[in-house]
């Protein structure tokens, strides 16, 4: 037995008073959960803390809260480990963020993350025809979809996007995680369709800010991030859907400028993100428009020589048998007729395999 | 130290301060650059994005020019998102034999190989693993006192925890926090530290991306940083560069000046803010910090402080 302090944050609704800090000292083994110590801080000193939870084994996803700061599911994180990485020796557990608070510990779901869940249509639409007994597919591809089929709907990465912070819109690491589970599976119907859906979508896939959050948020190795970037790849490369938002234009300038100049030219980058990957993009409205509402950052920047002029009208570059090595790499590799993904989730680390 | 050093592309184009502070002080420190003038970019995430085979071939191809260059200890970036797409390239690379030497056939045309064991680190991380703390420390001649600055890591150099290597023996996330305490410096509490400035959607979705910006800046306005520092120059490009449209965005005042890595060590061991290419800014750090009663505001007249 040992004794831990949670310093639990509260809230009820009800009471028209403000949220606030509350200890509780605790007796557990250390190896024990968060989740029992706030359930024995209950029973013995305050049946009215409110804190959502099930299966108590990291399965059911019902108690996500946020402990010292991070994400996690409160039965799946042990006492000692939670101590030794708090402040102050106090284990802080507050409700997780992005979504409003119901009372204490408990978020709504509903108005954020399922809402979101639902609108990447989550579910199966089976190709046409169905066959007759069971779809045949490729094994790696089952494998693929498993790591967003291991999502427990528990929020730990809706909690803590940073996209979603500023962009409540933002349809979110979970739901797009999901909406890849679907994407990847050759038994459904409709990729061109979910893709372009949220290509278009302002808050849809290019919305993500690569910020890895999700990825370090999720228990159960989901790793959200990713799963977003294959949709991007998917849709821009093997889709070809041009978005309204410039996402398949600035990956494709980026791709295009490093080919060519073998170092990224940051000048040509912003006006062929807006106006398309051509020399002549910046003249292009959409392009000249964007150019001029940044046009006070831009004077300022030329002003200070922190961008000169040489850097926007000759910038540089590596040197030219340099040059002629990277564009075979592209040849090389963009040449092939499939494209080669390794995937560590699939394939696995050769140390795993001794 | 001898290290193979690869400064990025931003470095030497939209923030080209960064490089050259690195530059000025690298013989202060002892460390010796042997440039990689010959590597391409990182791809910053991007290219992966399009391509992952392709983002691994050209950082192999880094890594590969790395292990080529003579006597160097390690290979060693001054930017975070340099540090995160490369981690996660060479993440893949050294996880399959059989994948490794895919790509070692593309480069063989160019008589390049990469082998397993190259060590890539940020200077942050140079600083605290290679050279020490103490040993900064000892080199400081006008320690940053009163000077209260936030620290800003940029997303690519804290997450993933596992990939890149941070865990109780190395808190790489906390690195900034010590090296400003060794520079004599105090170290401001505020909720973006290990926040995204928002540059990777600033062409898909600019009012978020700036809201991102202004909300951190926002915050260290309000902890009282005197300035934020970052290893990372397109952190720097949102949080400096467009910092007058963020202002903009959250309806606020900001003028918050962000230092390089670099140069807010460059200032601790005695070089002048203009050689250290601190007026470029779009915020000028001279105009915020009074550079005539705080100690490091002698740096700018080192003769007044002998």
């Amino acid at each position: 037995m040992a004794e831990f302090t949670l310093r639990l944050r509260r809230y009820d609704p009800e009471s028209g008073d403000a949220a606030y800090w509350e200890e509780h000292t605790i007796d557990l083994e250390p190896h024990r959960s968060v989740l029992e110590g706030i359930l024995q801080a209950k029973n013995r000193d305050d049946g009215s803390i409110g804190i959502r939870c099930s299966c108590r084994a990291a399965i059911c996803g019902s108690c996500g809260v946020r402990i010292n700061g991070r994400p996690d599911l409160a039965c799946h994180t042990h006492l000692d480990h939670a101590k030794k990485h708090s402040s102050d020796g106090v284990i802080e557990v507050e409700p997780m963020g992005n979504m409003p608070v119901i009372k204490d510990l408990i978020v709504d779901m509903e108005a954020v993350h399922w809402k979101k869940i639902r609108r990447v249509t989550p579910w199966l639409i089976p190709k046409q025809p169905v066959p007759e007994r069971e779809y045949v597919v490729p094994r790696e591809a089952m494998v693929d979809v498993t790591q967003s089929m291991a999502c427990i709907q528990c929020g730990a990465c809706v909690s803590d996007c940073l996209s979603m912070e500023v962009d409540p819109e933002f349809i979110g690491p979970a739901a797009l995680a999901k909406a890849y589970r679907f994407v990847g599976d050759p038994r459904d119907d409709q990729h061109f369709e979910r893709l372009q859906d949220l290509a278009e979508d302002p808050h849809g896939i290019y919305d993500c800010t690569h910020c890895f959050q999700c990825i370090d948020a999720c228990p159960k190795g989901v790793a959200p991030m990713s799963q977003i970037m294959r949709l991007r790849r998917l849709a821009g490369n093997d889709f070809a859907i041009e978005d309204r938002n410039n996402g398949e234009r600035h990956e494709a300038a980026f791709v295009s400028l490093v080919k060519q100049y073998g170092l990224l030219n940051e000048a040509e980058l912003l006006p062929r993100s807006y106006g398309g990957d051509t020399p002549l993009a910046k003249f292009k409205p959409s392009a000249a428009a964007e150019l001029t509402s940044s046009l006070p950052a831009i004077a300022k920047a030329l002003l200070r020589r922190k961008v000169t002029p040489a850097a926007v009208f000759k910038p540089h570059k590596l040197a030219p048998a340099d040059r002629a090595e990277v564009k075979r790499i592209y040849e090389t590799v963009e040449g092939r007729d499939e494209r080669v993904e390794f995937n560590i989730y699939i394939s696995g680390r050769d140390e795993d395999l001794t | 130290m001898k290290v193979a050093y690869w400064p990025g592309c931003v470095s030497r184009g939209f923030t080209p301060e960064l490089h050259g502070s690195m530059a000025k002080i690298a013989p202060l420190l002892d460390i010796e650059l042997v440039a990689l003038d010959r590597a391409s970019c990182c791809g910053a995430g991007v290219i992966a994005e399009h391509n992952p085979e392709l983002a691994d071939t050209l950082n192999a191809r880094t890594f590969a020019l790395a292990q080529q260059a003579e006597g160097t200890a390690l290979m060693m970036n001054i930017c975070s998102t340099c540090q995160g797409a490369q981690s996660e390239c060479q993440e893949r690379l050294d996880a399959s034999a059989e994948y490794r030497a895919k790509i070692n056939e593309t480069l063989a045309a160019d008589g390049l190989t990469y082998e397993t064991g190259l060590s890539n680190k940020n200077f942050l991380w140079l600083l605290v693993e290679e050279m020490g703390l103490d040993e900064l420390r000892s080199r400081v001649v006008r320690p940053l006192t009163d000077l209260r600055v936030g620290p800003f890591y940029g997303c690519y150099i804290v997450r993933p925890v596992t990939r890149l290597g941070i865990d109780d023996a190395h808190p790489r996330d906390a690195y900034l926090g010590q090296v400003i305490e060794a520079l004599g410096g105090t170290v401001t509490d505020y909720a973006g530290a290990h926040k995204c400035c928002g540059f990777p959607i600033i062409t898909m979705n600019k009012d978020a991306s700036l809201k991102q910006a202004g909300r951190h800046l926002g915050d260290a306005v309000d902890a009282g940083a005197d300035c934020l520092v970052t290893p990372c120059p397109l952190c720097h490009l949102n949080l400096d560069l467009q910092q007058p449209l963020a202002e903009r965005v959250v309806g606020r005042d900001l003028g918050m000046p962000v230092l390089h890595l670099p140069q807010l060590v460059g200032l601790a061991l005695g070089v002048s803010p203009s050689e250290l290419g601190l007026q470029r800014h779009v915020v000028k750090p001279t105009s915020v910090i009074d550079w005539t009663t705080s100690v490091v505001g002698e740096v700018g007249a080192p003769s007044a402080g002998g």
